[in-house]
């Protein structure tokens, strides 16, 4: 027997799940296919989410959705070796009757999500993995091969929501494998305490929750990013640098990890944490730049897969969740419409896509991945320490008056990068953030 | 022949954490697994039906997201699924545990057929008590084959079964009939992969949820906490041992030195031992 | 399970504060009772660890102490009579009839059963091997009565019921289990979870002779055969007095070569952590731990082990624990006594030298002199 679904998804992340419960929920004949044990199994780490996008999948997601703790206070925190300078945000305005940012421990939230898409009447098959994309004689995408025993299907359209290490969409040729240069290698931690204990250390009740986000000297000049999330019995922890960095200065993940976990401003607030699940997962970071072809005869792509990540602010599962439910409306149109799944029509998701907050976001930034990776030892090191320093100068009482400790500041500044450099840098940032 | 199999979900107690300061278990975050030793069980019962014929019914009793193990157990290739879950049973013990589980299959007899094999794993790595399955044979009067290694032959003509037992020293080969019990013997097996067709069929088909009343327990006083004759008094963590180790001192020595001096440590702290390592080695 | 100490224990919520007065039909169950497990003609050492601890709990409720011996009428049942005694029983019951030459449950359950309904007993202790479980299940359940399985320690409470103490949770917290309202209580123990008692040799005392209301014909199960273990191939970890073990930190299957090679200087036996055996460098047989063998031998050397608690809870009862691991903090330096922070790999060579160096005959002479 051959089996013929309307659409099959590739992928039971974000971006998967947002996409099979929208085509499920409209009524089509949907399989998704998840190589895990079971969706979000591959998925360790603890993250934010964004409740504006999954509203617009799941209007009333918060009756039931496994949601850690809402954010009340964000940190930006540049660190020296021994300092952190930094910029708190905190509002009792998050404590709202819907908040707009939680945290999530990805096992379970993509748990539920999936037993959604289950509900709202999709076939959802775990460990099972796609191997193969079937085409037919013109080329077009008819279906997939599994690698389950007698294992092809079939469907008018693939949407490929297979994150950014999935080989189908490369192997398929739609896609290249991502370059070293612009990918993230993160790994982290999950630190469980007492919920208390992490009440009190990030001075949070209930289920208010704080980010810290970290950059400085503990990605060791090369372009990275450390996090900490609260979550309710757990601080999610990390850090992530470019794969080509990485492979350039031979640093090791998991030593970088050490180093940030042993930094005067982070060892107290993990204290006597019980770790576990050490992980690590590739992050998309090339931007705007990277994004590949989006559509095709017979298929779509979505996610990380696409490259759809905004690396500066560390969003990436709304912009899963937006391209999946986006490709997913543009399917359901192009099937009301009773049109075919070409590539022609197919368009329309792209068409869709670029009038929405993600491409316009990634088009912002689309110079700032190329910028930091170049002046990484600027951005990561040399100010880092020099903001560090300037602060401490300038907290320091110590008799000497303060125009001199101003002056001494720029010195330092000028002496460290020249005049020229220091304003070029300035400039390229201004430019790309624009 | 239809085989009913008897599987737990459980926190994968790897992953378990202890409260340090209430003592309770934190269970955030800690996956759930269906209980390994039931795999190897779950796969003899397949492999008998793919041998002689039949159908095979997965039974859990369990809250309701107990329901992810059976689905699971269907991806196998199992049958039917069969979920007993009522806050009734919130705090059963063995015996309250086996008493709702056997009037559950006495009802799957009723429903889908009498079965002539019911299937249970070794023992729970929580429970870990391997009391259920010889309660739910004694229960409903099944021959009790425990620690099965090997089911060497069926004959489902004259219901005999042969199996090999493992038992105290040695291999007991036992002769008995059906309906019969069987808890299996880790490592007997290797759970399968089920085709896509059969991935397909078990991802749409419905697990049956059956409460107590469903299951035709009228007697809710031998269920959950007040059927059970054990209660749990307290929780406590291990004591801690007063003193660490006593460490050897290793800096800038030879190896031969360290090692010369952790036996006379040893041989001080139990003089006795150096007969007795010595008678041990033959010297 | 360094905060342990400070802890007090919790009561745990649901009916555990309750404590109801002992139904009347009750309240003649009395003494403490002992299953001795015959194994191919000897006694299970479980059942004297058993008699010395069913021996404690009987001196604290002023009652006695009564062994259980089922078996073929014989010679063998005697023998094991005579030990009961030995190891500190004030009377045995007896079945004994020719169905009951080989364990099968059916004929077991039934003379077991038929004991505990004449003569009321209300304490019933086993041990947790594969005969006592496969037996325990089933009596406790025609019982209707509680049943505590693997217990490591065994007390009467002030009110004279039995606090049965056990590991939940794979071994990370403790519970004490009580049974209510039902008699007799039963438990059963791990081999070498309790010490040996000592043996003292007493005459023969009371014995209450029982038949078997079942024969032959009545029993379905039927033994075709019993294939004896390999003894000299298989461990025998749990009564070994010296035992070393290797664990991951080895780092390859060849290195466990040098755990069995300072094993063998010693006369030890060798076993190994669970990972091991999952990654099938060792046989299931030598895994130690709370899945594997409970040890209580005079001497253990844990190499490369870090010491996780279901390690810890089958080696505690040994008298002398020396960890040898690279990471001064690895959870095993909290119960060992003696503790080398090295490689292993390197050092059990060494050790297993100067052990045949200290041992040979030549070393010993010139210490006597
Ligand atoms: C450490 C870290 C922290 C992050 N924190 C945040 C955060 O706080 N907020 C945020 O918004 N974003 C965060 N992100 C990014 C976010 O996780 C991703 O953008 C998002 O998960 C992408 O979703 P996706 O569905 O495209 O891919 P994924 O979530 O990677 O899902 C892909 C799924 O497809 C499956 N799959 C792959 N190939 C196959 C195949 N051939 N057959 C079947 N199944 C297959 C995989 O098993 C996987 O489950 C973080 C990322 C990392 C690594
Ligand atoms: C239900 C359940 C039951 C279990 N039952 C058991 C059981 O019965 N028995 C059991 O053992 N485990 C059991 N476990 C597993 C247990 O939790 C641990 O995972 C296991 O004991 C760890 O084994 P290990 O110490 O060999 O490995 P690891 O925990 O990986 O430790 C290796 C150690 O070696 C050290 N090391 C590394 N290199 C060297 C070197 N060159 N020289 C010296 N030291 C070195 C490391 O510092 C580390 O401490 C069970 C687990 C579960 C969930
Ligand atoms: N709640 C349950 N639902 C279904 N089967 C169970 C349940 N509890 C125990 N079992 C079965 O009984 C076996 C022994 O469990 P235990 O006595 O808890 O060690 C398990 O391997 C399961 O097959």
């Amino acid at each position: 027997m051959i089996e013929q679904f309307d659409a099959i998804v590739v992928g039971a992340g974000m971006s998967g799940n947002a996409a099979a419960y929208t085509l499920a929920s409209q009524g089509l004949k949907v399989l998704q296919l998840e190589r895990g044990e079971y969706p979000g199994s591959k998925n360790v780490q603890g993250a934010i989410m964004y409740a504006n996008m999954l509203e617009k999948i799941i209007p009333d997601f918060r009756d039931d959705a496994p949601l850690e703790r809402h954010l009340v206070e964000q940190r930006l925190w540049v660190l020296d070796d021994t300092s952190h300078t930094g910029i708190h945000y905190r509002s009792d305005d998050f404590n709202e009757a819907k908040p707009n940012r939680y945290t999530i421990i990805r096992a379970q939230f993509d748990k539920w999500f999936s037993r959604k898409v289950r509900e709202a009447g999709a076939t959802v098959l775990c460990e099972t993995t796609a191997t193969e994309l079937v085409r037919d004689g013109n080329g077009k995408v008819i279906g997939v091969r599994t690698d389950r025993a007698g294992g092809v299907v079939f469907a008018n359209v693939v949407v490929l929501a297979e994150g950014v290490s999935g080989l189908l969409g490369t192997r398929a040729g739609l896609r290249e494998m991502p370059k070293p240069e612009t990918v993230a290698l993160a790994v982290k931690e999950m630190h469980f305490l007492p919920e208390e204990v992490i009440g009190q250390r990030f001075g949070v009740k209930g289920d208010e929750g704080c980010v810290i986000e970290a950059v400085g000297t503990i990605s060791r000049s090369m372009a990275g990013l450390g996090f900490l999330y609260t979550n309710k019995e757990s601080i999610s922890l990390g850090i992530g640098c470019l794969v080509s960095d990485f492979a350039a200065t031979m640093e090791s993940p998991s030593a970088l990890l050490d180093a940030m976990k042993n930094h005067p401003s982070i060892r107290p607030l993990i204290a006597g944490s019980e770790v576990k699940e050490y992980a690590a997962h590739l992050i998309p970071e090339g931007g705007y730049k990277a994004i590949p072809q989006l559509f095709g005869d017979g298929w779509v792509i979505v996610g990380d897969a696409a490259q759809l990540n905004n690396a500066i602010h560390r969003e990436g599962s709304n912009l899963a969740m937006t391209s999946g439910r986006v490709a997913a409306e543009a399917i359901i149109k192009v099937k009301s419409r009773n049109g075919p799944m070409t590539k022609a029509n197919l368009a329309l998701y792209k068409t869709m896509l670029d009038d929405s907050f993600v491409i316009k976001d990634l088009k912002k930034y689309k110079d700032m991945p190329a910028l930091l990776h170049t002046n990484s030892s600027n951005f990561f090191d040399s100010y880092p320490r020099l903001m560090s320093h300037a602060a401490q100068n300038f907290m320091r009482v110590d008799g000497t008056p303060k125009i001199e400790k101003e002056k001494n500041t720029t010195a330092a500044f000028i002496n460290a990068r020249s005049r020229w450099g220091l304003v070029s840098d300035a400039v390229r940032l201004a430019l790309a953030w624009r | 022949m239809h085989i009913v199999i008897c599987i737990k979900q459980v926190p994968d107690s790897a992953q378990i954490r202890v409260h340090p300061v209430t003592n309770t278990i934190m269970r955030q975050g800690v996956p759930t697994i269906i209980n390994p030793y039931d795999l190897f069980a779950l796969e003899e019962a397949l492999k008998l039906r793919d041998v002689h014929g039949g159908e095979v019914t997965v039974l859990t009793m369990g809250p309701p997201m107990a329901e992810d193990s059976l689905r699971k157990a269907l991806g196998y290739g199992a049958d039917r699924a069969v979920l007993l879950t009522d806050r009734y049973f919130a705090g059963s013990d063995t015996l309250a545990t086996s008493f709702a589980l056997s009037q559950a299959i006495a009802k799957i007899g009723e429903t889908f057929g009498r079965p002539d094999i019911v299937f249970t794993g070794k023992q729970t790595i929580d429970g870990d008590t391997a009391q259920v399955g010889p309660g739910i044979a004694k229960r409903l009067d099944l021959s009790q084959l425990t620690y099965v290694a090997k089911i060497a032959s069926i004959d489902l003509d004259t219901r005999e079964i042969e199996v090999a037992r493992r038992a105290e020293g040695g291999t007991q080969l036992l002769k008995s009939r059906l309906p019969c019990l069987i808890t299996m013997l880790e490592d007997t097996n290797e759970i399968r992969r089920g085709s896509l067709q059969q991935a397909l069929c078990a991802a749409r088909r419905q697990v049956v949820k059956w409460t107590a009343a469903d299951a035709g327990i009228d007697d809710l006083t031998r269920c959950g906490l007040r059927g059970s004759p054990t209660v749990v008094k307290r929780v406590f963590a291990p004591t801690a041992r007063a003193e660490r180790a006593a460490q050897i001192d290793t800096a800038e020595r030879g190896l031969q030195d360290i090692a010369d001096e952790l036996i006379a440590d040893i041989l001080t702290r139990r003089p006795a031992l150096e007969h007795e390592l010595a008678f041990n080695s033959g010297t | 399970m360094s905060t342990a100490s400070q802890t007090t224990p919790r009561i745990a919520p649901g009916r555990a504060g309750v404590k109801k007065e002992l139904p009347d039909h009750f309240k003649d169950y009395r003494h403490v009772w002992v299953f001795l497990e015959l194994e191919r003609g000897n006694v299970h050492p479980v059942s004297f660890e058993l008699l010395g601890e069913g021996r404690k709990l009987a001196d604290k409720l002023e009652v006695q102490l009564a062994g259980v011996v089922l078996g073929p009428p014989g010679e063998m049942v005697e023998d094991a009579v005579a030990e009961a005694f030995a190891y500190g029983a004030d009377l045995v019951y007896i079945v004994d009839a020719p169905p009951l030459a080989d364990y099968r449950n059916e004929p077991f359950a039934k003379a077991l059963t038929d004991l505990v309904n004449t003569h009321k007993p209300e304490i019933l202790l086993l041990g947790a091997t594969t005969l006592g479980r496969d037996l325990a299940g089933s009596v406790a359940t025609t019982l209707q009565t509680g049943l505590t399985a693997d217990c490591t320690e065994l007390d009467v409470d002030s009110d004279g019921s039995l606090a049965a103490t056990r590991p939940t949770f794979g071994g990370s917290l403790l519970c004490t289990i009580y049974t209510l309202n039902y008699r007799p209580q039963m438990a059963t123990v791990r081999p070498r979870v309790m010490p040996m008692p000592q043996r003292v040799d007493k005459p023969v005392g009371r014995v209450m002779r029982h038949k078997l209301s079942l024969v032959e014909d009545d029993i379905v199960t039927k033994v075709l055969g019993f294939l004896p273990d390999n003894q000299s191939a298989m461990a025998n970890l749990a009564y070994a007095d010296v035992v070393v073990a290797g664990g991951l930190g080895l780092g390859a299957a060849e290195n466990l070569q040098l755990v069995k090679n300072l094993a063998r200087a010693i006369g030890a036996e060798h076993g190994c952590s669970r990972p091991l055996v999952q990654k099938g460098w060792m046989p299931a047989d030598r895994q130690i731990g709370q899945t594997g063998k409970t040890i209580r031998p005079k001497l253990y050397i844990a190499a490369g082990i870090s010491g996780a608690i279901q390690h810890r809870v089958g080696v505690e009862g040994a008298d002398l624990i020396v960890a040898i691991n690279t990471d001064p903090n690895a959870p095993i330096f909290e119960f060992a006594h003696l503790g080398i922070v090295t490689d292993a790999i390197r050092f059990l060579p060494a050790l297993t030298e100067a052990f045949t160096r200290r041992l040979s005959p030549h070393s010993r002479d010139k210490l006597a002199s």
